[in-house]
């Protein structure tokens, strides 16, 4: 409110306007020129991987450094497929990604079971201890495996679960965060629901299987997507328990392969690997987006 | 808070609780309380007997200087870690906020890196930051800079702090952009209309309404870099070269999983306990609170 309104002749305004355009196109060029700087420092990696995994060992091992696909594709995904690569040889990737997904699938179907039911009992009942356990479950928060490794490794020892698919899972299933987040939902449930069951004389495990948990499908297909990542991504855990190859998952075999991160290892063989252990995680985030962020968004509230 | 009207049964909810409560007791509260008791027990090296020393586990943990190391090269890690992830999500956040053309977009194409594992996400740096081989790596030592961060500490441990921040930008970036969202475009307007330059409109409005969205994510950044970063340590330099990249969790490990050094290993997770419970109840307590304005 500088100069006083009218007194501007037309050219000035005119003037005005043309420089408030280009202030606009300067901004709008600043913004996607950041932007999509940004996706390239988050893209270059992968694509460097892509490439990788499309050369023979040699090309890489002499240190030429491609920048676009080479013709080796094939022959390498074959390769790492079945035999996996590396001097340090791990499983092929083949069965590896299964244990993966695998491990993945029931680690996120067991967390989101156990926590629907103990997220059930303690809103829709009152009994002892309710609180108690509640706060157990709160607890486990503060205790990751990576600051119990020893004793929790010698658990497994005593119950015999080193080596097993078990021993991978399920120690992992409880869930503080899916029990808040079904609690908290379940306590948005109006009671209406409950009395009108009660009335038709359904109980409660009828009450859960009819009403609470074909509510919960957003939320659970939401968690889903986070807690698969999350079990796909293990690292620390399947290091400990499984020394096995034929158990070993993805991540940790793709980490065994690098050895000691050799020059000379097969690095075309490591890279197609390396592609395929981001691939399903990926493919999850992008085509369930939605999902993902609203998962990600609610869990951690 | 509870509900008003509930389900009558005597042993159904412990049903319902049982596996959950199982898995909590056997595997987090069971191994936790071993953790405390070996913390102040010495195992003579056969471990066939052990004796009560109290305190001295800890004593020696702390004047041990290779831990002092690691709590240096953890808080070096960390901050940076969490400064570097914090300060690139809020910038393309804020630009991606922006009502551009393909917003949407750049949104999908910045989020993904969040389903990378960190010890995958680890050889992905690997291959660009090889001396030898890799592209980056190759194009450091041609400028003249000795680059080879399997020699030099310094080296090691920013590659390991770009990797880790890598990964988690996405995160961070879905939570700033959330959080941008919902800042009223009406406090916006009065502030565009007050004549405040953008470059100020977002230090005195937009920064000081996402202080709640900040501080959460500098607490799950941190715990991020204390925790979940030891796929990346362990994949790309084990922790070296010499412990120049040895973090507090990463030293656990190796105490504990390779030198089976059971007491200093025990002694060692009971301070990450406590920092852990620290980091969560500052999380729920200041979190709840919203601590803007």
């Amino acid at each position: 409110m500088r100069a006083p309104e009218g007194i501007a002749p037309a050219e000035e305004a005119a003037a005005a306007a043309a420089s408030a355009r280009r202030r606009r196109l300067l901004d709008r060029i600043w913004t996607h020129g950041w932007l999509i700087l940004g996706v390239l420092v988050f893209a270059l990696p992968i694509w460097i991987t892509l490439v990788g995994s499309t050369h023979d060992a040699a090309t890489i091992g002499r240190g030429e450094v491609p920048l676009l696909p080479g013709p080796h594709a094939a022959e390498n995904y074959a390769t790492a497929w079945t035999q996996g690569g590396g001097r340090f040889r791990a499983a092929g990737a083949a069965a590896m990604l299964w244990n993966s997904a695998l491990m993945a699938l029931l680690i996120a179907a067991g967390k989101i079971a156990i926590s629907l039911l103990s997220a059930y009992a303690v809103v829709f009942f009152s009994f002892p201890g309710r609180m108690a356990f509640f706060w157990m479950i709160f607890i486990t928060l503060m205790l990751p495996v990576e600051v119990r490794i020893i004793p929790t490794f010698q658990v497994m020892v005593d119950l015999s679960l080193i080596n097993t698919m078990a021993g991978l899972v399920v120690p992992l299933v409880a869930s503080a965060t899916a029990t808040l987040l079904f609690r908290q939902f379940f306590l948005t449930i109006p009671d209406e629901y409950v009395e009108a069951a009660k009335m038709d004389g359904a109980g409660p495990l009828r009450f859960f299987r009819d009403v609470v948990v074909p509510l919960s499908v957003t939320n659970i297909a939401a968690l889903f997507v986070i807690l698969f990542i999350y079990g796909w991504n293990q690292y620390l855990w399947p290091l400990l328990v499984v020394n096995d190859r034929s158990l070993e998952t993805i991540v940790v075999g793709l980490s065994k392969m690098i050895g000691t991160g050799d020059a000379q290892n097969e690095w075309n063989t490591i890279m197609a690997t390396a592609v395929m252990a981001m691939l399903p995680p990926v493919a999850v985030v992008v085509l369930m987006q939605r999902w993902f962020v609203r998962g990600l968004t609610e869990t951690e509230k | 808070m509870r509900r008003r009207v509930i389900f009558r049964g005597k042993l159904l909810p412990y049903l319902l609780l049982a596996p959950q409560i199982a898995v909590t007791l056997v595997f987090f509260f069971w191994p936790a309380g071993q953790a405390i008791r070996q913390s102040v027990l010495r195992e003579d090296p056969f471990g066939l007997s052990s004796e009560f020393v109290g305190l001295e586990n800890f004593r020696e943990v702390l004047s041990d200087p290779l831990y002092l190391n690691a709590v240096w090269n953890t808080a070096v890690f960390s901050t940076s870690v969490a400064a570097l992830a914090l300060g690139a999500a809020l910038f393309l956040a804020v630009l991606a906020d922006k009502s551009i053309r393909g917003a949407g977009v750049y949104k999908t194409l910045l989020i993904w890196p969040y389903a990378v594992a960190p010890a995958v996400a680890a050889v992905l740096w690997l291959f660009l930051f090889h001396p030898a081989i890799g592209l980056f790596g190759r194009a450091l030592n041609a400028a003249g800079i000795a680059w080879d961060f399997k020699l030099n500490g310094a080296q090691a441990m920013l590659l390991v702090i770009f990797a880790s921040a890598w990964k988690q930008v996405s995160y961070n970036f879905i939570f700033f952009l959330a959080g941008l969202q919902s800042i009223p475009r009406s406090v916006l307007e009065a502030a565009a209309i007050d004549g405040a330059r953008p470059a100020r409109r977002f230090w005195t409005v937009v920064f000081p309404l996402l202080s709640p969205t900040t501080f959460f994510l500098l607490v799950v950044n941190l715990t991020y870099a204390f925790f979940d970063t030891f796929g990346v340590i362990h994949a790309l330099t084990g922790g070296g070269p010499g412990k120049a990249t040895e973090t507090l969790i990463y030293k656990v490990y190796v105490d504990g999983v390779q030198n089976l050094n059971l007491g200093g290993s025990s002694a060692q997770s009971v301070i990450l306990m406590a920092i852990v419970i620290a980091l969560t109840a500052v999380q729920f307590r200041y979190v709840e609170r919203r601590v803007h304005y």
